[in-house]
């Protein structure tokens, strides 16, 4: 019976350690933590250009991550990348004329959306849509604008 | 005279798909014992304390190891790119997607399987499974069914525990001896490794392996030649089996998971 008792608690053991360990890859290795953001809202932002954004990068302003990209798709109409953008209910105050940027976190890092806010009186509503926006730098773009300038300079 | 060789070829074909369809009936046979135990969870639980809780020692020691390896290797790579930041996410992916499931599966068969096998093996060689029949106590519920329950429930747990100990032996490398930020080694993980695509396929992994490895190592003891050769080689091929089985699986659910 005392043998049966210790096997009994060697299992206990064996098994909250093993949910503790689920536990422990779910918050604090993966994203559950921190990709969950609660209540939330929707803004729409288009760009010319998103580069390497994905859905689920992150939105942030002034480097506060605010919420994720929600969806990401194309607008025939008018040939712009529309990108769906979810954001915390906590952050509900941003101004009309909020510049929408995306960047790249470091020299090789992740895409993600930096909003601005401006200086209007009334606040975005869910469903509305930025107007400013800024798209992603395209590193060949920018090489291709670099030696076209050289070259301009250098002719004159 | 000619014919010999081809005859060989098609006797062991023969002993091949028949062992094969013995595996399966006793699967079902198995899976069909698995309602009695809800009668009896005293047997599971001596099982998955054989099973799991005395692998738990080797779990947690290869882990650690296999994380600090992982840290060590992945800091100096990493280095040479200016990305030692990363190092979390490179060591939790690793072992998360990858070698938390397949490592705990090989030393799994290796710990717990031969032990399955032989107890098994044995079992029948000196006819205390007759003897069970003899009494009117199936084997396949009172010896097998819990066995291969343990087995099946315990690797997943042993895998997790496997990932976790080796994330924090990563960390201790990472960011106690080669000084990388703490709060990337986190952040960085956390940002990369997802909850769905990672952990749960990770998860799901070792729930195949798991029930691969046990069906594997009651199986071979339950099919074993009774004598003491025999089950000798029953156990060696629960290991070489489930090792095989286990990478196979292994290269399937990764081309299923993440091959898109």
């Amino acid at each position: 019976m005392k043998q049966s008792k210790a096997v009994e608690i060697g299992v206990g053991l064996f098994v909250a350690a093993g949910m503790a360990a689920l536990f422990m890859l779910a918050m604090k290795v993966s994203n559950l933590s921190t990709g969950n953001i609660g209540e939330s809202y929707t803004i729409i932002a288009a760009f010319d250009n998103i580069g390497g954004l994905k859905v689920r990068s992150p939105v942030t302003v002034s480097g506060v991550r605010v919420g994720r990209v929600d969806s990401i798709s194309y607008d025939f109409e008018t040939f712009e990348a529309v990108v769906g953008l979810r954001i915390g209910t906590a952050y509900d105050k941003f101004p009309e004329d909020t510049t929408a940027s995306i960047f790249t976190a470091g020299l090789l890092g992740e895409q993600y959306v930096a909003l601005d806010p401006g200086g209007s009186d009334d606040n975005l509503e869910p469903g509305d849509r930025i107007q400013l926006t800024q798209s992603a730098l395209v590193l060949e773009q920018m090489i291709g604008q670099f030696l076209y300038n050289t070259a301009a300079s250098e002719g004159e | 005279m000619i014919l010999d060789p081809l005859q060989r070829l098609g006797r062991s074909g023969i002993s091949f798909f028949g062992r094969l369809g013995r595996g399966n009936v006793f699967l079902l046979q198995t899976l069909a014992g698995l309602p009695a135990l809800l009668l009896r969870p005293g047997l599971i639980v001596r099982q998955i304390y054989s099973v799991g809780v005395l692998t738990l020692l080797i779990i947690l020691v290869s882990g650690l190891f296999v994380g600090m390896v992982l840290g060590l290797q992945g800091y100096n790579t990493l280095a040479d790119f200016g990305a030692e930041e990363s190092l979390g996410v490179a060591v939790a992916l690793a072992l998360v997607r990858e070698l938390g499931p397949v490592v705990t599966g090989l030393l799994f068969a290796g710990r717990a399987g031969s032990a399955l096998t032989a107890e098994i093996g044995l079992m029948k060689a000196t006819e205390q499974l007759s003897g069970m029949e003899m009494m009117a106590v199936d084997p396949m519920k009172r010896v097998i069914a819990p066995r291969f329950l343990a087995g099946f429930l315990s690797m997943p747990l042993l895998a997790a525990i496997f990932s976790a100990v080796g994330v924090y032996g990563g960390f201790f490398v990472g960011v106690g001896l080669l000084g990388v930020d703490e709060g990337a080694y986190w952040s960085q993980m956390q940002a990369n490794v997802d909850l769905q695509d990672d952990i749960y396929n990770g998860v799901i992994k070792s729930i195949v392996f798991g029930f691969a490895v046990a069906w594997i190592a009651v199986f071979e003891g339950y099919d074993a030649v009774p004598t003491s050769e025999g089950v000798s080689r029953a156990t060696t091929r629960t290991v070489v089996h489930s090792a095989l089985v286990v990478l196979g699986l292994d290269f399937v659910l990764t081309a299923l998971m993440f091959g898109d």
